[in-house]
C-alpha cells in the first residue's frame, strides 16, 4: 500500500519536474535572447512582427501546452493510480 | 497649452463611469448580502465552505491576479516602449504552470486556510507559523501599498474626486465585501471582475483591430512607421541583461509564493478541482496578456505617445484613453468602472489572506495552540479583517505621491525568495526541518528587503543618489538561491528525526487527500 503511494508520488514528481524544466527553459531561452541577442530578436519575420514578438507569443502558447499536458497526464494516469490505491484500501 | 494634444474628458466627472460604477457596487453588495447569509463558520469565511468549482475558481484566480497594475500598467508600458511590455506579461504567465506542477494539488490536500498549514505540517507549529506569517504579511503589505496608491491615483484621475476620498472609499467598499461575505463574496466579486475585465479588453481589442483589417502585423507596422522599429525590439527596460534575468526569476517563482493566490486553492472541494482551476486560470490570463499587448500598440498608434504622457507620465492611462478614442466617453466610462472593480477585487483577496495569517496562524495556532472555540475563531478572523482594512487605508494615504510601481516587483521578490523555497522543500523533501523552514523564510524575506533598500531603485531613483551598493533592481537572482541554500544547509546540519519519520504519513495525505 505504502509502496503504491510512494511509486505514484515519484511518478508525479518526475512529470512535475520535467514540465517545470521545460517551461523554465522556454521562458529563460526568451529572456536570455532578449538580454544578450538584441539584434537577432529585433529582426522582423514579416513586416511589423519581430522575432521577439513571435518568441514571446510562443512562450504564452508553451505555457498553455505544458499545463494541458500535465492535466491530461494527471487525469489519465495519476487519477487511475489513485483510484486503484483507494480500491485496495477500502475494498 | 499644447495644441497637438487631443482633448480628453478624463478627470472630469463622467456620467457613464459613475452609472456603471454604481451598478457594479449594487450588484456586488447584493452578492455580499447573499454570501453573508451563507457565512457562518470559519471554513466558510476563509474557504467558501470548499464549495467553489474548478472552473469558477479558475475565473476567481484570474480575477485575483489580473490587477490594475497588469491591465493599465502593461498596456501603458507597451504604449510607451513597445516590445518590453512582453517581458513582464510572459513572466507573469509562466508562474502559473509552476503553481500547477509543484504547488496546487499538494497544497489543497495538506492545508486548511494558509500556506503555513503546509510548511508546518510535520514540523514544530509555533516557530514555522510565526515565520510564515511574517512572510505572508510582508508580501500582503507591499502588494496592498501598490494597489491602494494605484487606486487613489487612478480614481482621482478618472472620476475627479480627491485622492484621500478615493482611498477611503476603496477601503470601505472592500471591507464590506470581506467582513460580511468572507471568501464567498470575495470569490464572486473576483469572478464578476474577471468577466468584466476580459470582456472589456476583448471589446477594445476588437475595435482596435477593426481599424487594421484584423491583422496585428498591420498595427505593429504602423507603430514602427510612426515611432521607429525600436518599438518592436528590446529597449531600455533590459539595458542591463542581468536585471532582466533577475526580474524574470522573481516573476516566474513569485506567483507560487503569493499568499492570496495560494489561499484560493482551499476553496475547491479536492485536488482534482485545484488542478482544473489552474488550467482555466492559465488560459484566461494568457489571453488577457496577449490582448493587453495589442491594446498597448493600439494606444501608441491611435492615441499617440505625447497624448498618453500628457495625462500620466508613466503611461497608466493608455487603455482608458484608447477606449475614449474608440468609443467616446461611454466606453471610457465603462473601462474606468472596470478598472475600479479590478482594484476592489484584488484588495479584497489580499486583505482576506492577511487576515487568515493573523487569525488562523498567529491567534488560533500559535497563541491558542490550535484549540479555540469556533465562535472565537470567526470573531478573531473578522477583527483581523477590520485591522487590515484600516492598515490598507492608512498605508494608502501615507504613501500618497510616492512612486510605488517597484513595490509589486518587490512583493514578487519576497514571495519567490521567502515563501516559495520553504513551500517546495516542505512538500518534496523528507529531510526538511523546523530550523530549515524558519531560517529559509526569514533569510529570503529579509535579504530581499535589504537588497531592495540598497538597490538602484531606492538609492538612485527614489533618494536621488549617484550610485547604489547593490547593482540590480530586482534581488531575486541572489535571494531565491539564498532561500533554498539556507533551508537545505540548516536542515542538513541539524536533522529532525521526528519530522523525517512523519514524512510517509504526509506523503500519503498529499497523494490521496485522506486524513
Amino acid at each position: 500500500m505504502n509502496d503504491d503511494i510512494r511509486a505514484l508520488a515519484r511518478a508525479r514528481w518526475r512529470v512535475a519536474i520535467g514540465l517545470s524544466a521545460a517551461v523554465f527553459a522556454l521562458y529563460f531561452g526568451f529572456i536570455f535572447a532578449v538580454a544578450f541577442a538584441k539584434e537577432a530578436i529585433a529582426a522582423q519575420v514579416v513586416p511589423g512582427v519581430s522575432l521577439g514578438i513571435v518568441i514571446g507569443a510562443l512562450v504564452i502558447v508553451g505555457a498553455w501546452i505544458t499545463t494541458w499536458i500535465y492535466v491530461v497526464w494527471a487525469n489519465r494516469h495519476f487519477d487511475t493510480g489513485l483510484k486503484a490505491i483507494n480500491e485496495k484500501t477500502h475494498g | 497649452m499644447n495644441t497637438t494634444v487631443p482633448a480628453t474628458s478624463l478627470g472630469e466627472p463622467n456620467f457613464t463611469a459613475i452609472a456603471f460604477f454604481l451598478v457594479f457596487i449594487a450588484a456586488t453588495l447584493g452578492i455580499t448580502y447573499w454570501a453573508a447569509r451563507k457565512t457562518k463558520t470559519t471554513e466558510e469565511y476563509f474557504a467558501a465552505g470548499r464549495s467553489i468549482s474548478g472552473r469558477q475558481n479558475g475565473f476567481a484566480l484570474a480575477g485575483d491576479y489580473m490587477s490594475a497594475a497588469s491591465f493599465l500598467g502593461i498596456a501603458g508600458l507597451v504604449s510607451l516602449s513597445g516590445f518590453d511590455g512582453l517581458i513582464y506579461s510572459t513572466g507573469w504567465l509562466v508562474g502559473w504552470p509552476v503553481v500547477l506542477f509543484l504547488i496546487a494539488e499538494p497544497l489543497r490536500n495538506l492545508g486548511k486556510y494558509t500556506f503555513a498549514d503546509v510548511v508546518s505540517f510535520r514540523l514544530k507549529q509555533t516557530p514555522v507559523r510565526v515565520a510564515a506569517a511574517i512572510g505572508t504579511l510582508a508580501v500582503v503589505t507591499l502588494y496592498l501599498i501598490a494597489q491602494m496608491v494605484g487606486a487613489g491615483n487612478l480614481i482621482k484621475l478618472m472620476f475627479g474626486i480627491s485622492y484621500e476620498a478615493a482611498v477611503v472609499s476603496v477601503g470601505i467598499v472592500m471591507l464590506a465585501y470581506v467582513l460580511f461575505g468572507g471568501m464567498i463574496a470575495t470569490t464572486w466579486v473576483q469572478i464578476v471582475k474577471a468577466v468584466l475585465l476580459l470582456g472589456g479588453a476583448a471589446l477594445l481589442c476588437f475595435l482596435t483591430l477593426a481599424q487594421f483589417s484584423f491583422n496585428p502585423a498591420v498595427l505593429f507596422s504602423k507603430a514602427a512607421e510612426m515611432y521607429g522599429t525600436e518599438v518592436l525590439a528590446p529597449g531600455k527596460q533590459v539595458a542591463n541583461p542581468w536585471d532582466a534575468i533577475s526580474l524574470g526569476l522573481a516573476l516566474m517563482f513569485g506567483t507560487a509564493g503569493l499568499p492570496h493566490i495560494l489561499m484560493r486553492f482551499y476553496t475547491v472541494p479536492d485536488a482534482k478541482a485545484a488542478r482544473q482551476s489552474v488550467f482555466w486560470a492559465t488560459g484566461l490570463i494568457g489571453v488577457f496578456y496577449l490582448m493587453t499587448f495589442v491594446l498597448g500598440f493600439g494606444a501608441m498608434v491611435l492615441v499617440g505617445r505625447e497624448a498618453i504622457m500628457a495625462v500620466d507620465k508613466g503611461g497608466n492611462m493608455a487603455a482608458p484613453l484608447l477606449a475614449e478614442v474608440l468609443g467616446g466617453t461611454g466606453l471610457l466610462g465603462f473601462i474606468a468602472a472596470v478598472a475600479f472593480a479590478t482594484i476592489l477585487a484584488v484588495v479584497a483577496g489580499l486583505t482576506l489572506s492577511g487576515a487568515a495569517a493573523l487569525s488562523h496562524d498567529l491567534w488560533v495556532s500559535v497563541y491558542r495552540k490550535g484549540d479555540a472555540p469556533h465562535e472565537e475563531q470567526l470573531m478573531v478572523a473578522r477583527l483581523a479583517t477590520v485591522v487590515l482594512g484600516i492598515v490598507a487605508i492608512v498605508l494608502g494615504i501615507v504613501f500618497q505621491g510616492q512612486n510605488v510601481a517597484f513595490m509589486v516587483g518587490l512583493a514578487f521578490a519576497v514571495a519567490a525568495s521567502g515563501n516559495f523555497p520553504a513551500l517546495v522543500l516542505s512538500i518534496f523533501w523528507r529531510g526538511f526541518t523546523t530550523g530549515g523552514a524558519v531560517t529559509s523564510i526569514v533569510t529570503g524575506t529579509v535579504a530581499s528587503l535589504v537588497l531592495i533598500a540598497i538597490s538602484p531603485t531606492i538609492m538612485i531613483d527614489l533618494m536621488g543618489g549617484q550610485s547604489a551598493i547593490f547593482p540590480l533592481k530586482n534581488p531575486a537572482i541572489v535571494t531565491i538561491p539564498l532561500g533554498f541554500a539556507t533551508g537545505i544547509l540548516v536542515s542538513l546540519l541539524a536533522p529532525e528525526a521526528k519530522a523525517s519519520a512523519a514524512f510517509d504519513a504526509k506523503e500519503r495525505r498529499m497523494i490521496t487527500g485522506a486524513e
